[in-house]
């Protein structure tokens, strides 16, 4: 798509030689690169609660950020008016960090060559009508309602965004994006008496979601009732749960979102920004065993339709799939282009932002383990005592120990190959560069989560994926508070 | 600085396009942030913006919409776009604003803003920084490496107006001095941080202090080991037991006890902690981070005592969770810059005990202090409260090697009552604060 035809060119009506000067602007007082990133995004929430649809909100924001980098420095400012004086302004704030004459060789920028669109969607849910799109939270509240009487409070939130990037940079990039993004979560209490103080009630919590049509809530499994129930069942499962068990055990994950596992155990600490800077448990490891020769760790931010695929990154770089940990040995780090300048290689297509007032660094996009060739149920029956965990709250890490902790919204107890009682309140921790050593099993089911992650870090939050098959790990500590 | 009365007409044009209540938050900061790392400058980021936000209310139905563009197009964009979101919103009985006689700010100098803060020049705010990990790097040789130190400076507006006759607006200003030090022993790498914060630059503490303290904190985690599993008592520092009073404000906070998704729901008036618990919220303290002249929904801000020696007293409330459960607000509206608002705090805080932590420590005979929390695991439905750790082992009310990958776990309940003491160190960092606080007992797991 040329310029003119763009989103930008067409509304704001933006030429290459505007974008040039503006880069110009930028590196007068020098630098070794410059990069513009225009944002367009639309945003819409709507959310029931009490059967009432309380909250329904709109939102558009605009803006451009500026970026100069000299050496390892970076001058970063941005502008919510898009006029040339106030774009100007902003570059010349963000040229502060550099002196000395330009080293930069402007050669105008390249066609764009990409070709593929991995989130073809004609209509993105935030161009549809409200009214379709309300729909779906009533009818999660419905059948979460009806699905179990125990169920005493439904609330369910339907949320959706559509941005319009463009991306110039000072070596010749020139690429734009439309990115939509649809998320419906359904969360619910529930619990067995129905007389004030009693406290045994229990949340569940389930949703899906990506860079997708709203005809994706349509789908088998996909269905505003299939998360409702799904919420409920987790929910019911947990009013029978005792404390889960504390000490080290046998842990055993079932598949989709417990790759979150890989997300903070692994993924955060091969950031290339923090090898850079050799405060990672990773760093100088490449090459090394970090994982059992049965773990192949991957991210791809090129699986059609996925919440952390992008058709470029936040730089303008093409994605791709990176090689995180082959049969268990550490190949390689996730780049922006900062990172790769600084460090001699190239940009793996993983510099990501939250919106155009944010820096760009290295983050993940999809991140998941291949499977394995075991049965998952004889994963289970391997097992004479342990702790089976199904889904997950959130985790984090501290990727300098590499110590990481990651929390279970719903897990069992396995006894002598059979999964027995539920657990409530299990913590799991453990360091990222020892705990994949102790995978002894991994199975053949690879599932990826159902599109509900958001990644946090240093203040900026992106959509992400996770994924892993069913695997056992024979040794990791869990925080309970039964013994 | 942006117009207030932007505000107003934003909530007149409302008025006159069919809704019967509106409310307008605009909202203007400029950020600064200088990051240097290894003793040289890394980034600089220096930018403003502003936003408006307006709710409306079509009789009982409610819509919102925030925009960036803050022309008069824009304003009547976010109108039509509030008013069309309203349309396919349901009726909610409860969907109100406050009532007028309860809108209000409160008056004289609450020194949310000082001048200062702009006074100090880029050069000097990136020397402060410098200086901060300088005295980081040079504390320990064992501090090998850094993650940077950061200034940070921020400055902004606030402003509010609804169809109930309420137009305030307030500025603010803030500025932070951390360093995140690496430090290695052998292969293993240890880092933590130190910062300190505050509204006005001269109250700011010294580069030298901070990153002293940022390089004793990292220093001592080198050699951290795991414990075997077992039930001891756990003394929370004053940085972790913030988060600990954060779990409290989570239980006590109005969406969740009209929910009951709260296990402090329906225990006004009862024993909830020991005696040793005090909670305060205080929106009205000069100077700190929880301060402002009125919430978010216009009214104005006070002091509520929550947790009176151990007795529930008060929920913290909006006006919409305060209908919900026929109670009056107390002021704690909060919202980003449109939407319903939900319930924040001001200034939330433990009343500090008599001892101080080192007399708490020589208490303890074998024990956990805790350092830093990671990860979520804290179920306010339940109260079961179960998180990563970092710290120090005590034995013999000393400190006898630091600790991690570990974890820590109870039931908020129970905890509450064991709350053995509150600490005499009560510092307001941020807006919620917390002394030091020891709990008789928690499981510890480990090896």
């Amino acid at each position: 798509m040329s310029l003119s035809d763009s989103f930008f060119g067409q509304k704001f009506a933006i030429t290459e030689h505007d974008l040039e000067s503006y880069l110009s602007e930028a590196l007068r007082a020098g630098g070794d690169y410059a990069d513009l990133y225009f944002e367009y995004l639309a945003t819409s929430q709507l959310s029931i609660d009490e059967s009432i649809v309380k909250s329904a909100v709109q939102g558009v924001s605009l803006g451009v950020g500026v970026r100069v980098i000299s050496g390892d420095r970076t001058g970063y400012a941005y502008s919510d008016d898009l006029s040339p004086e106030k774009i100007r302004k902003a570059a010349r704030v963000a040229a502060c960090i550099a002196n000395g004459p330009s080293k930069v060789d402007k050669t105008g920028f390249q066609g764009e060559g990409r070709q593929r669109d991995l989130y073809p969607v004609v209509t993105a849910p935030n161009e549809t009508s409200l009214a379709e799109r309300v729909e779906l939270v009533k009818r999660a509240d419905r059948a979460a309602r009806a699905a179990d009487r125990r169920v005493f409070q439904v609330q369910a939130s339907y949320a959706d965004s559509l941005r319009h990037v463009l991306v110039a940079t000072s070596d010749g990039v020139l690429s734009t994006d439309r990115q939509p993004l649809a998320r419906l979560g359904v969360s619910v209490l529930a619990r067995d008496g129905d007389g004030p103080g009693d406290h045994s009630a229990q949340r569940g919590y389930s949703g899906g979601g990506g860079r997708v049509g709203l005809d994706f809530f349509d789908t088998e499994k996909k269905t505003p009732e299939h998360f409702a129930r799904e919420a409920v069942r987790q929910a019911i499962a947990q009013l029978a749960a005792a404390p889960a068990p504390a000490g080290e055990m046998t842990v055993v994950l079932g598949p989709g979102w417990p790759g979150v596992l890989l997300h903070e155990a692994v993924g955060h600490g091969l950031e290339a920004d923090f090898n850079r800077k050799k405060v990672s448990a990773f760093s100088d490891r490449i090459g090394q065993q970090v994982a059992s020769p049965l773990c192949t760790v991957i991210d791809d931010g090129t699986i059609r339709n996925r919440r952390g695929s992008l058709n470029v990154d936040d730089e303008g770089a093409t994605t791709q799939e990176n090689v995180l940990i082959e049969k268990g040995v550490l190949r390689g780090y996730l780049f922006d282009k900062l990172s790769s300048r600084l460090l001699g290689s190239r940009t793996t297509g993983s510099g990501r932002r939250e919106s155009y007032q944010h820096i760009p660094m290295p983050r993940m996009t999809n991140t998941f383990m291949l499977a394995g060739d075991s049965d998952p149920e004889d994963i289970i029956r391997s097992t004479s005592r342990g702790l089976y965990c199904v889904n997950f709250g959130g985790g984090q890490v501290d990727i300098t120990s590499g110590n990481f902790v990651f929390s279970a919204s719903e897990s069992y107890l396995i006894e002598d190959g059979h999964i027995t009682r539920p657990v409530r309140g299990a913590m799991l921790t453990g360091n990222g560069p020892e705990a994949l050593k102790h995978v002894s099993m991994v199975g053949h089911d690879l599932k990826l989560d159902e599109g509900m992650g958001l990644c946090g870090k240093e203040g900026q939050s992106v959509p992400v994926g996770v994924g892993i098959p069913t695997i056992k790990i024979d040794r990791m500590t869990v925080g309970g508070t039964a013994g | 600085m942006i117009d207030p009365e932007l505000a107003s007409q934003a909530v007149r044009l409302a008025m006159g396009q069919g809704a019967t209540d509106a409310e307008c938050t605009l909202a203007e900061g400029e950020e600064f942030s200088a990051q240097v790392r290894m003793r040289a400058l890394e980034t600089l980021k220096d930018a403003g913006s502003r936003r408006a936000g307006l709710r409306v209310l079509v009789g009982r139905r409610v819509g919102s919409a925030h925009t960036s563009d803050l022309s008069s197009a824009g304003l009547r964009q976010m109108v039509e776009s509030a008013l069309a979101v309203a349309a396919i919103s349901t009726e909610d009985p409860h969907a109100d604003l406050p009532d007028a006689s309860e809108l209000g700010a409160l008056s004289g100098d609450l020194q949310l803003y000082s001048a200062d803060i702009l006074s100090i020049d880029t050069p000097a705010r990136i020397q402060a920084a410098l200086d901060t990990e300088e005295a980081a790097l040079s504390w320990d040789p064992r501090i090998t490496n850094s993650e940077g130190a950061s200034f940070n400076a921020y400055t902004g507006v606030r402003v509010f107006a609804n169809s109930r006759g309420f137009l305030g607006s307030y500025r603010t200003s803030s500025c932070s001095l951390s360093a995140t030090p690496v430090a290695r022993q052998g292969d293993a790498m240890e880092r933590d941080f130190w910062y300190s914060s505050a509204r006005s630059h001269s109250q700011l503490e010294s580069p030298l202090a901070v990153g002293r303290h940022a390089a004793e904190r990292t220093v001592r985690r080198l050699g951290a080991r795991k414990v075997p599993t077992q039930k001891v008592p756990v003394i929370f520092d004053s940085v972790t037991a913030r988060s600990l009073i954060g779990n409290i404000f989570d239980a006590v906070e109005g969406d969740s006890i009209y929910r009951k998704a709260s296990f402090l729901e329906g225990k006004l008036g009862e024993r909830v902690a020991s005696g040793n618990v005090t909670v305060i919220d205080d929106g009205c303290m000069p100077g700190l981070f929880g301060t402002s002249p009125f919430d978010d929904e216009g009214v104005p801000s006070r002091r509520t005592v929550v947790i009176d020696r151990g007795v529930l007293q008060s929920y913290l409330l909006n006006s919409y969770s305060a209908r919900k459960l026929g109670l009056r607000t107390t002021g704690n509206a909060a919202r980003g810059i449109t939407g319903n608002a939900g319930v924040g705090h001001g200034n939330f805080f433990l009343q500090k005990g008599e001892r101080s932590p080192e007399e708490m420590i020589r208490g303890v005979r074998q024990g956990l202090y805790v350092t830093e929390l990671i990860g979520q695991g804290v179920n306010v439905v339940t109260g079961d409260y179960s998180r990563g750790a970092v710290g120090l082992w005590i034995e013999n009310g000393e400190f006898a090697y630091p600790v991690s990958e570990i974890t820590i776990a109870a039931n908020l309940r129970q905890m509450l009552m064991d709350v053995e003491a509150a600490g005499s160190d009560l510092e307001f960092r941020g807006s919620v604060a917390s002394p030091t606080v020891l709990i008789r007992e928690m499981t510890v797991s480990g090896s």
